[in-house]
């Protein structure tokens, strides 16, 4: 038997893959914001003095990263309904990728925090910065300089691991490809131009963290170097 | 919806979590082959080669793991080859692994102090025996920390190919959830089950990183 493609007849659904491959970057960037907030405090969390906190968020950032998305997900999805709580697909899977992305940044950002001189805490000391300044200023803008490659590339992979939201049907792209597919009987092709609308969303969004990077870090920009 | 979690279900459990092992050890031996290639490949004297290397990594390190298992399922039904979910879940595994792997080792390889390729350029050695004899040794021990570390993604990956139907630990979790109905107590049993496989391997991974005193093996997928 010999391979036969036929392209146009799922192209024709472009506008499906056009909204899946919307909700997938909508997925994507509202769990990387909040991801990122629940990372930084964790990985906060795990560097204060109290035992107890620090133990907690050492728990939740090993067990997330320890066990796989898919898992996390029907927890999350399924967890949520035996409480009587019910919310949408959508809801349950930013929820799911918060928490998953989460334990990845408290790590990334916890190597930040870690690279941060002794001596320039001590010097902002000394120039009697509050301790809010200290935190601000000294320890978590340059953290975040420091570790901006990794998280960003962390922050992709989450948007091409939201791909797995499709099996608790938030309409995503691969919900999408996977409705297209049994609709068409045209499964090789429909996954051929999902695989690649999700190459171009990674450069874009690569493209879109570089770009924001030269904002954000206007030393890296005038110099070339990182801190 | 019927009965309560028995010994059976738990058997069934058990041996899906030795089939998650096998797949992982089947993406592990295969991707490394692959990807050591692949890393061989990126540091290539030809230009083609380190293009069409770079490329696939691109691509692959682009594209979902769960689009790459269905495009191996289906395509290689849809290349007249009938396949059983094991080999489709086999194969797109390997590609995805030796995606990651290649570019892990290829790190490694590089970062093989620059003198030591000199040295051996020096002492007239040809250039499968540098690589043999002077680069890789080194490279091999940069090299154990991330990949024990990527092992983790690599069992934890497995899961999805529960999608295609291939029965591992996740696919009979969810068939034992079929019979039960009870998600939330089978899921967590799952995930308790992946966490004993995964958590002595960051363990260990990080006890190497510590040992050779640098390195970051956690920048992997979730």
């Amino acid at each position: 038997m010999t391979l036969q493609l036929d392209f146009p007849a799922v192209l024709e659904r472009w506008p499906s893959f056009l909204a899946g491959a919307a909700l997938t970057l909508e997925l994507a960037f509202f769990a990387t914001v909040l991801g990122a907030l629940l990372g930084t405090l964790a990985a906060v969390g795990r560097g204060t003095h109290n035992a107890l906190i620090a133990g907690a968020c050492k728990v939740y950032v090993e067990t997330i990263r320890n066990t796989p998305l898919l898992v996390q997900i029907f927890l999350v999805y399924f967890g949520l309904a035996s409480l009587g709580l019910k919310y949408s697909a959508f809801t349950v899977a930013v929820a799911a990728l918060t928490i998953n992305v989460g334990a990845y940044t408290a790590e990334i950002m916890r190597a930040g925090f870690e690279a941060i001189p002794r001596g320039q805490i001590e010097a902002a000391e000394g120039l009697a910065l509050s301790r809010l300044q200290i935190y601000w200023h000294i320890i978590l803008l340059p953290a975040i300089e420091k570790v901006y490659p990794a998280l960003t590339s962390q922050f992709v992979l989450l948007m091409l691991a939201s791909s797995v939201c499709s099996q608790i049907s938030a309409e995503e792209l691969t919900a999408v490809a996977n409705y297209i597919q049994s609709d068409t009987y045209r499964a090789f092709e429909t996954y051929i131009i999902v695989a690649v609308l999700y190459v171009i969303l990674s450069l874009v969004m690569r493209a879109g963290f570089w770009g924001l990077g030269l904002v954000l870090f206007p030393r890296r920009r005038r110099l070339g170097t990182p801190l | 919806m019927g009965g309560h979690l028995n010994i059976n279900h738990l058997m069934f459990l058990g041996q899906g979590a030795l089939w998650t092992i096998g797949l992982s050890m089947i993406a592990l031996i295969g991707g490394g082959i692959v990807g050591f290639v692949i890393a061989l490949a990126r540091i290539s004297p030809l230009k083609s080669v380190r293009i069409a290397s770079a490329v696939y990594v691109q691509l692959v390190q682009g594209t979902p793991l769960l689009v790459i298992l269905f495009l191996g399922y289906f395509g290689l039904a849809a290349i007249g080859l009938k396949v059983s979910p094991l080999a489709a879940a086999g194969a797109s595994l390997t590609l995805y692994v030796a995606a990651y792997l290649g570019e892990i080792w290829r790190g490694c390889i590089e970062s093989v102090p620059k003198p030591q390729w000199e040295a051996a350029e020096g002492l007239a050695l040809s250039r499968t025996q540098r690589m043999m004899k002077v680069i890789l040794p080194q490279a091999i021990r940069i090299a154990t920390p991330p990949t024990v570390g990527f092992m983790v993604q690599i069992i934890k990956n497995t899961s999805l190919a529960s999608v295609v139907g291939f029965v591992e630990l996740m696919r009979s979790g969810q068939i034992v959830n079929n019979s039960l109905f009870e998600p939330f107590a089978i899921y967590a049993i799952i995930a308790a089950t992946y966490f004993a496989m995964c958590y002595p391997l960051s363990l260990f991974s990080q006890r190497l990183e510590r040992r050779m005193g640098y390195g970051r093996s956690n920048l992997a997928p979730a």
